[in-house]
């Protein structure tokens, strides 16, 4: 799963981030830096796999008010 | 005739590292502090808790955000619940926002660099059971040491929920309004960036984090009598 700061929240490491690759001369509009969790999952099918890390990530993973989530099953390709 | 040590319960968690000047300060200005460690699922018949700073957990995943889930938070909640002074300074903030029990959250500072000052605070509200000592409009001189010191408020927060802010132009992390500390809506769970607990002595610098721990050693000292 990726978390992501939401649009709008100030995100300082992207800024450093962006700033640091326009120095180096590449042509960068906006950077945002969030953070991939890789889980493995004990579940009887994808939808279920998926429910249940929808859960840890409102538990846990990600704070709603600051941050978004995206789900990526293996076979969709993360 | 001294008056009575009211017991504040210091939470500790692993990697808490400021637990033992917390405790060291409480009991300089008149209370009785006992640890409370994480995994204990009940505080000690304590009448106030302090959340100490430092970086529980590693600070891994966001700060604050897996100490929410220790026992002792369940038994601290239940103890917010009915009215018990909760004080969570720095990290303690950060686990507070994070657990629901203060709106808003704290991310990396603006700068994104880590800082450690004296830095200048207005007080904002006098009757808080944690700024009772202090004067309206009254500067306090309080150090920080933070990395993920910038509060950033809900829309809805009222803007009596602000007890201190950093004077003007001494913001040490970008936070929304210069906010430093906020109360919750009960008036009984206050979170702050500065630490107290290393102000309580001029000669190290600044006596004035003392006025903040001292109100919250009354607020607690009031609550055993009411116990008692």
């Amino acid at each position: 799963m990726l978390v992501r700061p939401k649009n709008g929240i100030l995100d300082p490491q992207g800024e450093a981030v962006e700033r640091s690759l326009r120095q180096l001369g590449f042509p960068v509009e906006d950077a945002r830096v969030g953070r991939v969790i890789d889980l493995e999952v004990d579940a009887a099918s994808a939808e279920d796999a998926r429910a249940e890390v929808e859960r840890m990530c409102e538990r846990l993973l990600a704070n709603p008010l600051i941050e978004s989530f995206e789900i990526a099953l293996p076979d969709n390709g993360l | 005739m001294s008056e009575p040590r009211p017991r504040i319960g210091v939470l500790v968690f692993p990697g808490s590292n400021d637990d033992r000047d917390a405790a060291w300060a409480l009991s300089a200005v008149g209370a009785e502090p006992r640890f409370v460690w994480h995994a204990d699922p009940e505080l000690p018949g304590v009448d106030a808790v302090v959340l100490p700073g430092g970086f529980s957990y590693g600070d891994y995943l966001r700060a604050g955000a897996i100490a929410r889930f220790a026992p002792a938070m369940e038994a601290l909640a239940a103890f917010a619940a009915e009215g018990g002074p909760v004080l969570g300074i720095c990290n303690g903030f950060q686990i507070l926002c994070e657990a629901g029990l203060l709106p808003g959250v704290l991310r990396p500072n603006v700068s994104l660099s880590f800082v450690c000052r004296d830095v200048p605070l207005v007080v904002e509200r006098e009757d808080t059971l944690f700024t009772a000592r202090c004067e309206q409009g009254q500067t306090l001189v309080i150090p920080v040491k933070h990395g993920d010191g910038c509060y950033q408020a809900p829309v809805d927060l009222r803007p009596e929920q602000v007890v201190l802010r950093y004077a003007r132009g001494e913001n040490p992390n970008g936070s929304d309004d210069d906010i430093a500390a906020v109360v919750n809506a009960h008036g009984n769970v206050l979170g702050l960036m500065p630490h107290p607990e290393h102000a309580v002595d001029p000669l190290l610098g600044s006596g004035d984090g003392g006025l903040i721990l001292a109100s919250l050693v009354d607020a607690a000292r009031e609550r055993s009598y009411a116990r008692a």
